[in-house]
């Protein structure tokens, strides 16, 4: 096989970036959740969002 | 279970991992190197195996394209009806778009060196586009965190989310206007000179950057709720602090 580097560099990066956000993202979500009551984390789906601006 | 998970994103994360290792075999097992015969030296030409990088270097390409094509739309509804669901996402969406925006160029530049010959050329313009598509995506996300109100922010950060999917455009039609200033090729797709099994592993590196975007955009908007929850009730608690202390002072 013929470069073999590069190969590993490319494929290397690609996967440690997406893996490294991946998990970066769901240990911040953690962290968070456990500040956010139960009755506070229910996503809101498009058709009930409310207007930025609104409390 | 992690905090932003449901049973769908537990599922579509099983199938993104189950999918790579697919295309690990795909990418390095079942298909052939680039190798061709010149015709008049009788050399061997070709990109022998760096065109496996094609298979993680495309699917970045198209996958900040599209998350940025979100971001825009997400930008466009929240300038028209202020919608905070919309203004999440095209957040989310812009975040996952900076990191396939910087893996395609690490990714394009690591081929680019045994190709090319190089590791960037400033005179290219797909470069140099999708450069100024990354920087313009890291303006994005720093407008969202400037000081002012929701609605500020919100209004700022849509502005510059519209720009994105402009950028996007040029840098896509990049290689036919500039067809004698770019490195690049343009599109072998719709050619047919690629190999069947080459073309069904970009296809499937496609689909699996895909699967792998929705699961990303998913849970980083489920983030940016918890947070947005979090902020909320922080204040909430904080004005029935100093509302009880007032009362407490009055009495």
């Amino acid at each position: 096989m013929t470069h073999v580097g590069y190969l590993i560099a490319g494929w290397g990066v690609v996967f440690v970036g997406c893996g490294g956000y991946a998990w970066s993202v769901l240990r911040r979500a953690r962290r968070v959740a456990a500040r956010v009551p139960d009755e506070r984390a229910r996503w809101m789906t498009s058709r009930d969002a409310e207007r930025i601006g609104e409390s | 279970m992690s905090a932003t998970g449901s049973r769908t994103t537990r599922v579509l994360g099983v199938a993104v991992l189950i999918g790579a290792a697919l295309l690990v075999y795909l990418a390095f097992v079942a298909t052939d190197p680039d190798v061709r015969i010149d015709a008049t030296s009788g050399e061997e030409i070709g990109q022998f195996d760096a065109v496996r990088l094609i298979y993680v270097h495309v699917p970045a390409a198209i996958i900040a394209y599209l998350a940025f094509f979100v971001t825009a739309v997400g930008s466009a509804v929240v300038l028209k009806n202020r919608s905070v669901w919309w203004d999440l996402v095209a957040g989310a969406s812009a975040e996952i778009g900076s990191l396939a925006a910087a893996l395609a160029l690490i990714t394009g530049s690591i081929w680019g060196r045994p190709i090319w010959n190089t590791w960037w050329e400033w005179g290219d313009v797909r470069l140099l586009t999708t450069l100024v598509l990354f920087m313009l995506s890291l303006g994005y996300l720093a407008v969202r965190r400037l000081e002012g109100t929701a609605e500020m922010r919100a209004k700022r950060s849509a502005v510059v989310g519209l720009l994105l999917i402009v950028n996007v455009i040029i840098v896509n039609r990049s290689v036919e206007w500039w067809e004698n200033q770019t490195l690049h090729q343009q599109s072998t797709i719709a050619d047919a000179t690629i190999e069947d099994l080459t073309l069904f592993t970009l296809f499937f590196s496609m689909f699996l950057g895909l699967a792998a975007y929705v699961w990303m955009l998913i849970h980083r908007f489920r983030l940016a709720w918890l947070e947005r929850q979090d902020e909320r009730f922080g204040l909430d608690e904080a004005i029935e602090r100093r509302r009880a202390e007032a009362e407490g002072v009055s009495t």
